[in-house]
């Protein structure tokens, strides 16, 4: 099963290889920094893209839209929701 | 001004001419590979020519034509289609998208227009763009063809201004023809 960390490590390659931030590597993202607007500087069609990410990589639908900003604050608060709502339960 | 990289293939041209031009745009990696060479392109096109301190915002214009469309990113975005459409492909499923980049990249604001022709259109090029000129619209005009598919790539930009000094190429069809031809063999 895999750790909290080891799931923000994952969601931190996938973030990087989905939105081609070929500059950037995960360390780079940290684990609570911000990732619009500040931090990474992504835009609303990134939005999109974590949103496919979730669906695709996680099979977890985000069911209503005003969570986005909350969910997609940070790579912690991605990770948490995908543990809340995966099947797949990832330890702490 | 003609690059070649033996060796690359067309995507790790672009990004190779990227990193040789000192470019630090990050939104770059993201486009298509139709904007890459757009914004390559015009990049070139306009270092050490002192044009963003000569035009206001307004003045420039972008007029583009290509053969391909946005094929090379349509296909793409065809393919992710059957496992789950891609939004980041979908936005540049336009050619027009090429002059949204640039006139994003160098603050331009001034008219525009993206043309599909089967060959370069030298002739309708001058035409539009001293149509332009005489109306008033815009003093400037970076204007050309930019064409990408698959492995195949071609970028011919011109930067046309109302105001010319003794060493510039007269913007005549037979001259905008000749540079086409010349870079394109």
């Amino acid at each position: 099963m895999q750790t909290m960390n080891e799931l923000m490590d994952q969601l931190k390659r996938q973030i990087i290889e989905r939105l081609n931030l070929k500059d950037h590597t995960p360390k780079d993202i940290g684990d609570d920094a911000p990732l619009f607007v500040e931090g990474l500087g992504l835009d609303s069609i990134d939005a999109l893209e974590l949103i496919v990410l979730l669906q695709q990589e996680y099979n977890i639908k985000l069911s209503r839209a005003e969570d986005g900003p909350k969910v997609f604050h940070s790579v912690r608060t991605m990770a948490e929701y995908i543990t809340e709502h995966s099947p797949e339960k990832t330890t702490a | 001004m003609e690059f070649q990289q033996p060796g690359l293939n067309a995507a790790g041209f672009l990004d190779e001419l990227y990193r040789h031009e000192g470019m630090a745009y990050p939104k770059f990696h993201k486009m298509d590979h139709l904007c890459k060479l757009g914004i390559l392109a015009t990049e070139i096109l306009l270092k050490n020519s002192g044009h963003p301190q000569k035009y206001r915002d307004d003045e420039t214009g972008v007029v583009l034509s290509n053969r391909h469309g946005s094929l090379d990113v349509d296909l793409k975005y065809a393919k992710t289609m059957k496992t789950g459409a891609s939004p980041a492909l979908f936005v540049y499923t336009l050619p027009n998208i090429v002059i949204g980049e640039i006139a994003i990249r160098h603050k331009f604001k001034g008219e525009n227009a993206f043309f599909v022709f089967k060959s370069f259109n030298g002739n309708f090029i001058a035409g539009y763009v001293n149509g332009l000129f005489e109306s008033r619209l815009i003093q400037c005009c970076i204007c050309g063809w930019v064409d990408f598919l698959g492995e195949e790539y071609h970028a011919m930009l011109m930067l046309v201004e109302t105001t010319h000094s003794g060493t510039d190429i007269p913007f005549t069809v037979a001259n905008i023809n000749q540079l086409n031809n010349a870079n394109h063999e």
